[in-house]
């Protein structure tokens, strides 16, 4: 039996390694177009005539669609809103001759194979009126307005700044980046007829992308189907429905036939990413090496048309102790597509800054970088003045420290080496929200002890799966390969995106609370068993363990559930919950980690290696720490490259994408990657839900960049404070 | 990727009566790039001629004691073939410091030559670029130029050649062997391909219907003292910020002969006697090193992103004539540097 | 105004179809005909043609790895490749891994060592591995991680997956 806290193998190991799982762009359809999109040149404008002449004229394209020929979308901006939209009136592919942003969709061919559809979109001319466009942040720190909703102050930060005994004030830049998960996006609509569409889509929520398309084309909800059951990563990119999915849609309505239609890889550069910031982080601190004054303030960027905000200057609050806290956020508005949530959105970006502030403020006071956050640990969140449900940071410093060796560290700079090689050691905290989202799920027990679960969670890749099947195994007492899942298909119970760092929590409390109804029913059944053993049995008397009834007084008394329920004369029980957070606003609910990174740096020529890295987690209860280890080694990866390689370069006089491709958007290779530790620590949590689940799908790349960047201080004494830190920067 | 044509070519002869015969055609070997830049729209040949079926996948001796390679030689055949890792390791390290094993396994020996540049203008057919589009306007002189040329750019075009391999061919002065319909010629490494000027659409001397038979290797291979020092953004799998072929011939503690090529930093793989001259007879010191550099890069200029590449050019040579000299090359698999 | 200037759409093409070619393959073993265009790529016969969705399109420009199949034994990227040029060519995919319904040693170690996430990039990491075993020339874990750089993971399984190449070597 494998219990919640016991490692499994992934339940879809064996269809992801042999081919057999299946991804949005592979299902089959009987004649079947293809799609092709055709990218507009300019940043801004409007169109103002296409030419399809050439295009149509190739033999094998069946219709080329513009804003001016598609079939009927909605007229309202807000029928574009999904689940996820920030404020703002969304983009509508092919809705109108504007353009919002550089290489947004223009027109979609159709044709009866990929290539004739490709060949015929680099046939489609359109003529364009050029307005003037701006997508550099920097020239818009004047025209920035505050974001909604920033974070409350407390105390008074600035007084408290100027009269502290050291003080550390400076700017932190990070670049664009983009999810560029592995699997292109894509959609395979399957035109039923009678009204009735089934759409494979490449989402992060399939209820989402759903509704989206109920509401946009105006079609009855229940008419259009989403399935997405594999995801090849998404990381954020797949939160709304992008607009791969309206175009198919608008394909298949307008042909009255299937549609599948693949994004290219530079395609994947023309909607969200993680917006690029400006950073101002100032630090006050008694020459002790306690806090008196933070003042955290982002000037992010978004599109013209929504207004993106994450969560970026106030994660201080629920780290460090603070009297004085002033948080500020701003959006400049670029010629640019709306960002979108990417790993640890905020949190990714506004830790990066904190943590490299709080490591230049320790070399200030001249104090060790892991002293200095124990020193200012906080017992409680300040920001809404609560305590924590649970907050084993200590122990993640601790045991991550050990494990690292960081007492034989010595403080200085370019003062460890190993042969040529600078050695250098770093150090950053990891926060990031235990959240829990209203969900349902539903379980179906039949007679031969098997059980389904089913919830509409999507798997992008975390092993929601397996997390369901161990969940529902755990909880009915069967083996895990009695449980089979069903998930990713918007006519299962209710669920929200898959995202957040939220699964695991909201879809575990679900299935666990599903698990007690089908209890409840069995011990009413097991006691209609001829001469039970649980005759006087009330629900809570007895669990669920090895296939049976099971007294919890004794032991010896049982009945399996077989018996249970012939006795009933019940082939299958079939029990759906919903679960949503308990959150009452008393307790402040994080994860919180501790990271510990060693860069290598030769000392001519600057290139950096990261050596080693160990990550201790404290993320509440870990259901399977196999998965979960994986989870942290990938937020690890993508933390690394976030350090080193990640960077979307925009020609500003263009306003324009210009390494839109693999080869120049670089991301972590094989290569780039030695030791990685994982340490999960108990962290027993009563109060956060009943599982004591908190998620760990994002904690692992918060403050992984500031570890890597802080290590590479310490070994070259350069501190650069624009990410990545590349060679040019360092080369000193 | 336009609708075009493909036709296989029986023997050399067939393959130039071909290409003589369609001036819109283009050879295909490996693929590796010319399929990638058709996707994008970049290169728009009308008809393919398969050359993969012709007899140039030998790698056999010369008179002089020296290798033939064949222009149709996998990459990665090329860097595991035995003579090549005994006498020419350093052809061997630069093929494997390029690219990945399934591209190395695809491309061929003529067809790395012909690797055309990852500008990032080049490759986006929404921008200008006098290489695609002659008279159009260099999009890199003030525009994203990270990756760009510090020597030897014109006012028309300041890309890069992306390949490896032809860093370490250049330094080895191999000679490239081709025919076209007015027979055979041999081409000098260093005059194969060119300098962008005013013609940055022609990468390289070689006729639009030559085709390339054989790389040719002189005997001397500076197998004892040799290294290909690559340095760029992500350890593995991405093109050179800036990279050094070196082979160097010791003798009594002096330097009896010396030459080196860089990557990453020109139009060409980039030799400079005068600065390999500075090394000639001298004792393999650091200082004399440096003074080499000075000399390499005395008219190296740099643009908005790519200025820092001097710097960085100047201490990869200093480093990799140490290598070279000390007989520790540079392992293109564990990544410290040595 | 925008104007869309139209074709008459029953009007002739001026641009045919391309002329399509035989080609045979063995695929996983099995002898398989077909007429493809040229500008047919094998990525794109297998997925579409044959459905063989098991290689997977991650960048359609040989920057990923998520294509690779072994072709006469040799380890590719199928995305760059175009079918007729592997007329009578032995490709092996992902599909063709496991024998009479028992995973391939490098599928079952990918399992044991969580060697994937969303497992989109893991046929091509298979495929790989197994031309990677075949080259013999990775004896180091650094030669493993050099070798297997072509196939990007953006999940970042990569410590993972070296462990269950090891396991796969016999090194484990």
């Amino acid at each position: 039996m494998t219990r919640i806290g016991t490692p499994a193998s992934r339940v879809d190991g064996r269809a992801k390694v042999t081919g057999a799982a299946k991804y949005a762009a592979e299902f089959e359809a009987e004649n079947l177009a293809y799609g092709a999109v055709v990218s507009s040149r300019v940043a801004k404008g409007r169109v103002v005539g296409i030419d399809l002449r050439d295009a149509l004229g190739v033999e094998g394209v069946i219709d080329v669609l513009t804003h001016e020929n598609r079939p009927r979308m909605a007229r309202s901006k807000k029928a574009y809103e999904d689940d996820i939209a920030p404020g703002g009136a969304p983009f509508r592919p092919l809705y109108d001759d504007k353009i919002l942003y550089n290489a947004q969709p223009v027109a979609l061919v159709l044709a009866e194979d990929w290539e004739t559809a490709r060949y015929a979109a680099s046939l489609v001319r359109v003529d364009y009126e050029q307005e003037a466009h701006v997508t550099e942040l920097e020239s818009q720190r004047d025209e920035a307005f505050d974001a909604k909703n920033s974070p409350k102050p407390r105390g008074n930060a600035e007084k408290a700044f100027a009269a502290a005994d050291v003080q550390h004030e400076a700017e932190y830049w990070l670049p664009i980046e983009h999810h560029n998960p592995m699997e292109m996006h894509a959609a395979t609509v399957i035109y039923e007829g009678k009204g009735k569409l089934t759409i494979y889509d490449k989402t992060q929520g399939v209820q989402n992308s759903q509704a989206y398309v109920a509401s946009v084309f105006r079609l009855k909800q229940d008419d259009v189907r989403v399935i997405s059951q594999f995801v090849g990563g998404a990381f954020g990119s797949g939160l709304r429905p992008q607009y791969h999915l309206p175009l198919a849609v608008l394909g298949a309505l307008a042909l009255k036939r299937s549609v599948r239609l693949v994004l290219t890889r530079q395609q994947m550069f023309t909607f969200g990413y993680r917006p690029g910031t400006i950073q101002r982080v100032a630090l006050g601190a008694k020459s002790g090496g306690t806090l008196d004054a933070i003042m955290h303030d982002a000037l992010a960027m978004t599109s013209q048309y929504e207004d993106f905000t994450e969560h970026v200057t106030n994660w201080s609050g629920a780290l460090y102790k603070c009297a004085n806290a002033r948080y500020g956020h701003k959006l400049a508005r670029l010629d640019l597509a709306t960002p979108i949530d990417m790993r640890a959105p905020g949190g990714a970006t506004g830790v990066y800054a904190l943590e490299c502030a709080m490591d230049e403020l320790a070399v200030a006071l001249k104090l060790d970088p892991l002293e200095l956050r124990l020193r200012c640990y906080s017992d409680r969140d300040q920001n809404e003045g609560i305590p924590f449900s649970s907050k084993k940071l200590r122990e993640c410093y601790r045991q991550g420290a050990d494990a690292f060796g960081w007492d034989k560290r010595n403080g200085a700079p370019r003062s460890m080496r190993d042969g040529s090689e600078l050695v250098g050691w770093g150090m950053a905290t990891g926060i990031w929200e235990a959240m829990q989202q209203k969900a349902s799920a539903r379980i179906v027990l039949t007679a031969n002890g098997h059980a389904e679960v089913a919830c509409a969670f999507t798997d992008i890749g975390p092993g929601t799966y397996t997390m369901m099947a161990q969940v529902a195994a755990d909880r009915l007492g069967l083996p895990l390969e009695n449980v089979t899942v069903k998930l990713g298909d918007s006519t299962l119970p209710q669920a929200p995106v898959e995202g957040g760092s939220w699964t695991a929590a909201s879809a575990g409390n679900a299935i666990a609370l599903a698990c007690e109804g089908v209890r409840t029913q069995l011990v009413r059944f097991a006691r209609k068993v001829a001469n039970s053993p649980l005759a006087d049995a009330k629900p809570d008397d007895a669990a669920l363990v090895d296939g049976r009834i099971v007294s919890k007084q004794d032991s010896s008394c049982s009945v399996s559930i077989p018996d249970a329920m012939r006795a009933a004369n019940k082939e299958r029980i079939e029990q759906e919950a919903t679960a949503e957070s308990n959150d009452d606003g008393k307790h402040a609910r994080y994860t919180h980690s501790a990271i510990f990174a060693e860069v290598k740096i030769d000392e001519e020529l600057r290139i950096v290696r990261v050596t080693r890295i160990v990550n201790a987690v404290a993320a509440g209860r870990i259901i399977n720490p196999k998965t979960a280890r994986s989870q942290i080694l990938g937020g690890v990866v993508f933390g690394l490259g976030m350090a080193l390689h990640e960077e979307t370069q925009v020609d500003h006089r263009l306003g324009r994408i210009v390494n839109h491709n693999l080869a120049e958007y670089h991301v972590p290779a094989n290569a780039d990657v030695h030791d990685i530790e994982v340490i999960f620590v108990d962290e027993p949590d009563e109060i956060i839900n009943p599982l004591g689940v908190k998620g760990v799908g994002e904690i692992g790349v918060v403050g992984t960049a500031a570890a890597i960047a802080n290590a590479i201080w310490h070994a070259t004494g350069i501190r650069v404070r624009d990410l990545p830190v590349t060679v040019d920067k360092i080369l000193g | 990727m336009i609708n075009f044509q493909y036709a296989r070519a029986d023997s050399v002869a067939d393959a130039v009566r071909q290409i003589a015969a369609a001036p819109t055609a283009k050879f295909i070997a490996g693929g590796t790039n010319l399929i990638d830049l058709m996707k994008e729209g970049v290169e728009r040949p009308a008809r393919l001629i398969d050359i993969t079926h012709l007899p140039l996948k030998d790698v056999t001796e010369t008179a002089g004691g020296g290798l033939k390679i064949g222009a149709l030689v996998p990459n990665s055949d090329l860097a595991y073939h035995p003579a090549v890792e005994k006498r020419y390791p350093l052809l061997a390290s630069a093929i494997l410091a390029g690219a990945s094993q399934q591209l190395r396994n695809m491309a061929s020996t003529g067809g790395n030559l012909l690797q055309r540049t990852r500008c990032v203008y080049f490759y986006d057919v929404a921008t200008p670029c006098n290489k695609r589009e002659p008279g159009a306007g260099c999009s890199a002189i003030d525009g994203v130029n990270r990756q760009h040329a510090i020597l030897g750019h014109s006012a028309a075009c300041i890309a890069t050649h992306p390949s490896d391999m032809c860093v370490a061919l250049a330094m080895l002065e191999a000679k490239v062997h081709v025919t076209g319909p007015s027979g055979e010629r041999v081409i000098a490494f260093a005059d194969f391909h060119r300098l962008p000027g005013d013609t940055p659409q022609r990468d390289t001397n070689l006729e639009p219907d030559e085709i390339i038979m054989a790389v040719e290797l002189p005997a001397q291979g500076f197998a004892a003292n040799y290294t290909y020092l690559k340095l760029r953004d992500r350890l593995s799998y991405a093109f050179a910020l800036v990279s050094v072929a070196v082979g160097m011939e010791l003798a009594g503690g002096v330097i009896r002969d010396a030459r080196f090529a860089l990557g990453g930093v020109a139009h060409k793989p980039w030799r400079d006697p005068q600065a390999e001259a500075v090394l000639q007879r001298q004792r393999p010191e650091e200082e004399t090193f440096r003074r080499a550099a000075d000399t390499l890069l005395r008219n190296a200029r740099g643009f908005k992103h790519n200025a820092f590449k001097i710097e960085l050019a100047r201490r990869a040579l200093v480093r990799a004539l140490a290598q070279a000299a000390r007989g520790t090359p540079q392992s293109q698999a564990d990544k410290k540097i040595a | 105004m925008a104007r869309t200037v139209r074709a008459v759409m029953e009007a002739e093409p001026t641009a045919p179809a391309p002329e399509k070619l035989t080609v045979t393959l063995v695929i996983n073993g099995r002898e398989t005909r077909l007429s493809v265009a040229p500008w047919t790529t094998l990525l794109d016969t297998l997925r579409d043609r044959l459905a063989l969705t098991g290689t997977k399109k991650g960048c359609d420009h040989g920057q990923c790895g998520a294509c690779t199949v072994l072709v006469d034994g040799r380890r590719i990227n199928s995305c760059l490749t175009l079918a007729v040029m592997k007329d009578g060519a032995q490709v092996t995919t992902i599909e063709g891994l496991a024998k009479d319904g028992a995973l391939h040693p490098l599928q079952q170690a990918f399992i044991d060592h969580d060697a994937f996430q969303c497992g989109y990039c893991t046929p091509g990491q298979i495929c790989s591995a197994a031309g990677l075993i075949a080259e013999g020339k990775a004896k180091t874990v650094d030669e493993i991680r050099e070798l297997m750089s072509g196939n990007i993971c953006r999940c970042g399984a990569y410590v993972n997956i070296v462990a269950a190449i090891q396991q796969a070597m016999g090194k484990a």
